[in-house]
């Protein structure tokens, strides 16, 4: 029913804005974003209508990353689809395995895209094995660390102490919990942040085939020796009342702007968020590694969102599509993006404008995440993840996860589990994609 | 004994019946019709292409521990929302029913919540229950119990019952309470007369008579603890921790809506319809004749 209901919304939405259509060509735009981020979208489309009189971008909101997502395979199954539709990171397999679906953005850029004018740890998330993009990262960013610097004053801690180490962190997370801190630490996002990206920055399989970029016949690898060590840290930390777990999404950062967590994994894109809010001194550090493992960490993987360009529309539209995704691309709009939002530049010129303006000296600790994303060349650990049926994978490992914060599990019989049910979901996935 | 209408012609008969033939062909025989069809396969996720698997979603399914569990949490899921919304909703109606001064006014107000839809009935007691920020979980915290319903699974299911249960309460309540008032006052008087007490009254005349509006509403709630308590538990727990309130429903919308997976969400439908057909077969058979009607 829900099917068919988004499906008709679906056509009515394009039906009303046939009605509008005139001389200039409109392109359907679906995107995933509300409120402040909602209305920055708004004003890219505005600009990029105001620019040109031959193409109009008409954005529409469709719902969370899931329903988004959704929305866009129930019109293409009914033949109504949106010219471009923002899918987040973890529907890119399923987007690749829609070989009839989706119309690749290097084809539709035409000859003259200049593919290397994009940062390679941001588009390798959504190119092919032979390195062509096949959809426009539009809003990436990788987690960090958020200090809150008046709670490490409180505990007499030297807010500026070295948290660069897991090794460390723990040691700050025993004198916070001494010192009476009822949330020393909180996290967002546990499986992106603590399995997904913490395999990538030490180098470790996520899964096998190069975590699946190498083909849907991947198995997960994530319970190995180092992901069972951290995990394992975790859920003593967590035991011990050091790291207290909020929820699978933010949750935890409504405790951490309210000051009463003092660190706090998220996303670099928790920016704007806590900059808004949050009644104290706040500082931004790179992600703690363990340096157990090594010493001298990769680089970390994006999440977010990019945008596909569906199949099945007109020439003129796609020269629309072309027109909008190359704005979108340029420097100029690419580091005011940046700037408000906390997402990180998808282009070099982006970055080095934004540097230019002295916004990273003017806010400092902006550019960690930047930094931290591009320490390194990716390698076939931390390029990305290419998984299918990789939300409930998500929904999998949160469960599993759970059942180690609560104590009901080991870490290695919870990241053994997660394995074992994740890899059924794969093999289901490669059968409906053969 | 019985009376029977007759028509002469057989034209109108079948224009009275049609309309409602025809919604049920529609909105339920063909979407039925699909899911059975449908749970033959395993199709990508934009049907561009599926392949034919026999019963192997039903093999893949019954394989997995973890759907065959959910059959048990929605046997508790049901069976305490069903008991949650219908015992308050009677005794709220017998309450009102003697009430004398203001009896609207308190049925009124007792009907609200049934308008509240699922969804964001579900986020209000999210909001009450939040470990970290709700305003219940803080006083339970104050009188020393660490109220955390993401990782403690009765907690958990506890608060997806109550979320559930609070709008329906409204409705059952407006069922008993029109019940109440069919009850001829002469039989209580009577009873009354001879001696009988408010809870002998209750037990022995009032409840068997109240049996038809008992027994409807228990199929309806059944039917609603079943289908359409997800969004319930989509906003509260999102079927966990660890798939302790992931009932049959759920995994429905989540293997289909969040996995894509159609070929395993057409797979569970079908087995959902199945029981939920016996268990209506069951209710008609065997509860149906304690009804007096």
């Amino acid at each position: 029913m829900t099917k068919f209901s988004i499906a008709a919304t679906a056509a009515l939405t394009t039906a009303l804005s046939t009605l509008a259509a005139s001389a200039e060509t409109e392109v359907q735009f679906w995107h995933a974003f509300t409120g402040r981020l909602g209305e920055l979208v708004d004003a890219q489309v505005e600009t990029f209508n105001g620019s040109q009189d031959a193409y109009k971008v008409v954005a529409s909101h469709k719902g969370n990353y899931s329903e988004t997502l959704n929305a866009g395979i129930a019109a293409f199954r009914a033949g109504e689809q949106p010219d471009i539709l923002m899918v987040f990171e973890v529907g890119t397999a399923t987007m690749m395995g829609a070989k009839g679906a989706i119309n690749p953005v290097f084809e539709v850029m035409g000859d003259g895209f200049d593919q290397d004018a994009y940062i390679g740890a941001v588009k390798g998330y959504y190119t092919t094995a032979d390195g062509n993009m096949l959809s426009l990262p539009f809003n990436s960013s990788t987690p960090v660390l958020w200090v809150n610097r008046d709670k490490l004053s409180e505990a007499g801690i030297d807010p500026d102490t070295d948290l660069s180490t897991w090794e460390k962190v723990g040691d700050v997370l025993g004198q916070l919990k001494d010192a009476g801190v009822d949330c020393p630490m909180t996290t967002a996002w546990q499986s992106w942040i603590h399995l997904e990206n913490f395999s990538a920055y030490h180098d470790v399989p996520f899964a096998t085939k190069d975590n699946g970029f190498g083909g849907t016949d991947t198995e997960l690898a994530f319970n190995s020796d180092a992901q069972v060590a951290h995990i394992s840290a975790m859920g003593e930390w967590a035991q011990d009342g050091k790291f207290i777990y909020a929820g699978r999404r933010n949750e935890g950062g409504a405790n951490f702007r309210g000051g009463e967590c003092a660190l706090f994994t998220e996303s670099s894109a928790g920016y704007a968020g806590i900059k808004s809010e949050a009644g104290f001194e706040f500082d931004v550090r790179p992600l703690p590694y363990w340096e157990a493992l090594t010493t001298d960490p990769q680089n970390t993987i994006i999440g977010g969102a990019s945008l596909w360009v569906m199949a099945g529309q007109s020439d003129e539209e796609y020269a629309g599509v072309a027109e909008f995704l190359s704005f979108l691309s340029s420097p100029e709009v690419q580091a005011q993006w940046h700037q408000d939002t906390g997402y990180l530049p998808i282009t070099s010129a982006a970055a080095e404008l934004t540097r230019e303006q002295g916004f990273y000296e003017e806010n400092p600790g902006t550019d960690v995440a930047v930094i931290q994303m591009t320490r390194k060349e990716p390698t076939a650990n931390s390029k990305g993840l290419r998984l299918g049926s990789f939300d409930q994978i998500r929904g999998i490992i949160d469960e599993e996860l759970e059942a180690v914060w609560s104590g009901d599990k080991s870490a290695q019989d919870a990241l053994d589990n997660a394995v074992e049910r994740g890899n059924q979901l794969l093999r289901r996935f490669e059968q409906a994609s053969n | 004994m019985e009376k029977r209408v007759t028509f002469k012609g057989w034209l109108l008969p079948v224009a009275l019946i049609a309309p409602q033939a025809l919604i049920s062909l529609i909105f339920f025989f063909y979407p039925a019709a699909q899911a059975v069809w449908q749970s033959l396969f395993i199709p990508d996720p934009f049907g561009l292409s599926s392949q034919f698997v026999g019963l192997g979603n039903f093999e893949f399914l019954l394989k997995d521990p973890y759907y065959r569990s959910s059959f048990v949490t929605t046997a508790i899921f049901s069976t305490l929302v069903t008991l949650a919304a219908m015992i308050p909703a009677l005794f709220l109606a017998v309450v009102a029913d003697r009430l004398i001064k203001g009896a609207g006014a308190y049925r009124t107000m007792l009907i609200w919540p049934y308008a509240v839809a699922p969804a964001v009935a579900g986020v209000l007691w999210l909001f009450m229950f939040n470990p970290r920020v709700g305003v219940v979980a803080w006083y339970l915290g104050q009188l020393g119990y660490d109220w955390n319903h993401v990782l403690n699974d009765g907690e958990a299911m506890g608060l997806v019952v109550a979320a559930s249960a609070w709008g329906r309460i409204s409705y059952n309540f407006l069922f008993f309470f029109a019940g109440l008032q069919a009850i001829p006052k002469s039989l209580i008087e009577a009873a009354a007369i001879d001696g009988a007490r408010f809870w002998k009254r209750f037990f022995t005349i009032v409840l068997p008579l109240l049996s038809p509006t008992t027994f409807f509403l228990l199929v309806v709630n059944v039917v609603y603890a079943f289908f359409e308590t997800f969004g319930v538990i989509h906003t509260i727990t999102s079927g966990g921790p660890q798939q302790a309130t992931t009932i049959l429903v759920y995994k429905v919308f989540s293997d289909g809506f969040v996995g894509q997976d159609l070929g395993s969400s057409s797979a569970q439908s079908v087995i959902l319809l199945v029981v939920v057909g016996l268990l209506t077969i069951i209710q008609f058979k065997f509860v149906e004749k304690k009804v007096h009607y």
